[in-house]
């Protein structure tokens, strides 16, 4: 089906990014309101695309239809799995956008961090939404370099070797993907993505081997983006060397985008799913998960910590879909494929939302202090009452306390490991779950109980930042709704059905 | 097929010189490599013998000559773009880390541990 | 950085007006000669940075030339994307629509859109270069 409105969610940011130095010439207070009142307008779009019952809807860029059903120009498809991860793009840019309005004004060089993010914005927009194999890869590479350039954005020693570091890594998991990129057009002959599916379902390509070896080199360099153990030296660096907004984007949602949608799209939905892929991708989640959270236990920088445990909740997330895959593959029970998916996607958005809010709460700890050392806070809950209130929610969602997000998606994801026999799985979810526990309430006690370290007066921070951190913290409440089902079918069920039936995507998206 | 072979060959010699170099701009170098490899790896993939180039002005002469694929120009056209902002974007680097350190050399840029 | 010497001054002058003709040349012939955009705009660029490189730093005003590359840059991209919207105006609604007439392939002002899309690319990457030039040459010490 057709759907003229998928345009918007490119156009738009670009748009944006390249008027804004010409507005900025005019008046400097103007650009970051554009920006929040963008990112608006499309979480908006995103929010009512949910309400478009249409399974998937296709739009052709330039008018260039398929001739004698082999696709010759660009598709941007949008079905299920797309509109549930434009939602929470949207959302946390927008967010984002409006923290940022008032953390920025003590950078110099401000006009450029708009944009940046609007182009960041546009890149991540574009990866969740392409159709074809090598439009995936080139707005990959505009998010990456944008998120390059916004990590070294304070320009001191450490954020720049820390963007160098990102920039060697990223650049090397780029060039792995567009290996993998050539040798899948070498064997099938084209570029998009239902049609590669297509092909390659129909037995047409003889050689098995090459397939396998551009699959390892698409999970080297999707693991890269997506911070998986081995791959994950750019990440602690990174995140904690960047201003608090982009680490928030970055942490929240560029690791997401780049790295989990990019192999459920490939690997579920173009690939079939088989056991020798969803045992990597469960045994790599597994040690990622551990050793993520026993790296964050020595760390005594607030945003190192953060970042160490943004490893580990990908960890579950990676463990989650390998379970998945794999009782997929073998022809298990459907309904546990089903509750593994939900949990799994369902874990990957409550983790933007919590990750974005514990990271913005350290920017408004630091925006007061000047400081994120664990070491050199203490007693700040007498005078920020907001941003106590706030990061407890967010510490007690990510440790999994109920009634809030995280447990309920944590604990589903440990009852269908258990459901498909993965006993020791399980219990390792269990332990890592326990020791994030123990992580968050170090966390809490050195930075708002405690004897105050430092000796200057300290105000509660201004209003844009307190809007932000309300809104995320509510959201995290709110989430909690989604296991009932009936809010269920209308945001997590159309992903989890997109993901059950792995190659009909070809068919549905080729029709125009 | 031992053409591809090499082009992985020299793949890997670029991957290696990334590992190996102490020097930051030996890593440019070295990433350039890389890239260049799967350019000219996306361009052999898309010949074909005793064809001519694809732009062509009247349908009869597509009768009887083959036509080279035209699709992986495209490719290598935008990567080339993509390599250039690259390589842009890690001298700039290079060059602010020579100014903050006074180095080039990887082992002593470490101010940031744990 | 001090200029160059009176011979190679000279003769940079000379070529990089050469070298701007032909970039023009491989531009405008986008649509039918292999080239196009971005190669043109690569021709175009380097014809200012070797005029650049032979007169050093000290005759040419490279901050006021900064400002006006920029502006340059947004100018050209922005029009390109206004260009692209405006297919959503004429006809059914497609980004990037080759709406303009094409006439006979092979001639010049054929192929619709193509050539207009062309030279404002150009003009992007030639900007885009000389103010990454610019950027790598007048960089100043900032306190670390």
């Amino acid at each position: 089906m057709e759907d003229k409105t998928l345009i918007f969610f490119i156009v738009l940011p670009f748009l944006a990014a390249f008027s804004l130095p010409l507005i900025g010439l005019v008046s400097e207070k103007a650009e970051s309101y554009i920006v929040a009142i963008i990112s608006l307008i499309l979480m908006v779009l995103s929010v009512s695309s949910l309400f478009n019952l249409a399974e998937s809807t296709v739009y052709v860029v330039g008018g260039w239809y398929p001739v004698e059903k082999i696709p010759i120009g660009i598709h941007l498809v949008s079905d299920g799995l797309s509109k549930l991860m434009l939602l929470i793009v949207n959302t946390l840019a927008f967010f984002c956008a409006v923290f940022a309005i008032d953390y920025i004004k003590k950078y110099t060089g401000q006009k450029y961090f708009y944009t940046l993010f609007c182009l960041q914005l546009a890149g991540l927009n574009g990866v969740v939404l392409a159709g074809d194999m090598f439009n995936l890869f080139v707005f990959m590479e505009v998010a990456s370099k944008a998120s390059y350039a916004l990590v070294a954005f304070g320009v001191r020693r450490t954020e720049i070797e820390a963007s160098f570091k990102y920039q060697v890594l990223g650049g090397l998991a780029s060039l792995f993907m567009l290996f993998a990129i050539t040798m899948l057009y070498w064997m099938t002959s084209t570029l998009n993505m239902a049609d590669m599916s297509l092909v390659l379902s129909k037995g047409l390509v003889e050689n098995g081997n090459a397939l396998r070896f551009a699959q390892l080199f698409l999970i080297a360099g999707v693991g890269i983006k997506a911070a998986m153990i081995p791959f994950h030296a750019w990440l602690p660096d990174a995140h904690s060397s960047a201003p608090s907004p982009v680490s928030a984007m970055l942490s929240g949602v560029v690791i997401k985008v780049l790295g989990i949608y990019v192999l459920l799209r490939l690997f579920i939905n173009v690939f079939e799913p088989d056991i020798f892929i969803s045992n990597v991708f469960a045994v790599l989640g597994g040690i990622s998960m551990t050793a993520g959270v026993f790296l964050a236990i020595g760390a005594w920088d607030l945003k190192r910590l953060l970042a160490y445990h943004s490893i580990s909740q990908m960890g579950y997330v990676m463990m989650g879909i390998g379970i998945g895959m794999g009782i997929l593959a073998s022809a298990g029970p459907s309904a546990t494929v089903a509750l593994t998916f939900t949990a799994a996607l369902f874990h990957m958005i409550n983790h933007a939302v919590f990750k974005g809010l514990l990271f913005l709460s350290a920017g408004s700890i630091e925006h007061a202090t000047g400081t994120v050392n664990l070491k050199g806070m203490g007693g700040l809950a007498k005078y920020m009452p907001l941003t106590m209130a706030t990061s407890f929610v967010a510490s007690m969602a990510i440790a999994g306390i109920p009634p809030f997000n995280g447990f309920f998606s944590k604990f589903a994801i440990i009852v269908a490991a258990i459901q498909g026999g993965y006993h020791f799985r399980a219990a390792l979810g269990f332990i890592v779950g326990i020791i994030t526990l123990a992580s968050f309430l170090k966390f809490q006690r050195y930075a708002f109980f405690g004897k105050p370290q430092y000796d200057f007066s300290i105000k509660e921070s201004p209003f844009f930042i307190k809007f932000s951190l309300v809104s995320l913290a509510v959201l995290c409440l709110a989430m909690s709704l989604l296991i009932f089902s009936s809010i269920r079918e209308i945001v997590l069920d159309p992903a989890v059905n997109t993901l059950l039936e792995t190659t009909g995507y070809a068919i549905k998206n080729l029709q125009p | 097929m031992t053409l591809y072979i090499l082009c992985f060959i020299l793949f890997l010699v670029g991957i290696y010189g990334l590992v190996i170099s102490r020097n930051i701009i030996k890593m440019v170098i070295s990433l350039t490599i890389v890239e260049i490899s799967i350019f000219l790896m996306l361009i052999m993939i898309g010949y074909i013998s005793g064809g001519i180039a694809p732009v062509v002005f009247d349908q009869q002469i597509l009768d009887n000559q083959a036509v080279v694929d035209p699709l992986p120009q495209t490719m290598v056209l935008t990567a080339i773009v993509i390599a250039l902002a690259t390589n842009s974007m890690l001298l700039t680097m290079a060059i602010r880390l020579y100014k903050k350190y006074g180095t080039f050399d990887i082992h002593e840029i470490s101010k940031l541990k744990g | 950085m001090k200029g160059m010497s009176v011979i190679v001054r000279k003769i940079a002058q000379l070529l990089s007006a050469m070298i701007f003709v032909f970039g023009m040349y491989i531009v405008t012939h986008g649509h039918i000669l292999p080239g196009g955009g971005f190669s043109g705009g690569v021709l175009l660029a380097s014809a200012f940075i070797v005029l650049s490189l032979a007169q050093g730093k000290d005759h040419i005003q490279l901050k006021r030339q900064k400002k006006i590359t920029s502006l340059y840059e947004s100018l050209s991209i922005l029009l390109v994307l206004l260009l692209g919207i405006s297919g959503l105006f004429a006809g059914s609604l497609f980004l990037f629509n080759n709406y303009l007439p094409k006439g006979q392939p092979g001639e010049l002002l054929s192929a619709g859109n193509i050539p207009i899309y062309n030279i404002l690319i150009g003009v992007k990457v030639a900007a885009t270069l000389f103010a990454i030039f610019l950027a790598l040459t007048t960089y100043k010490e900032e306190i670390s």
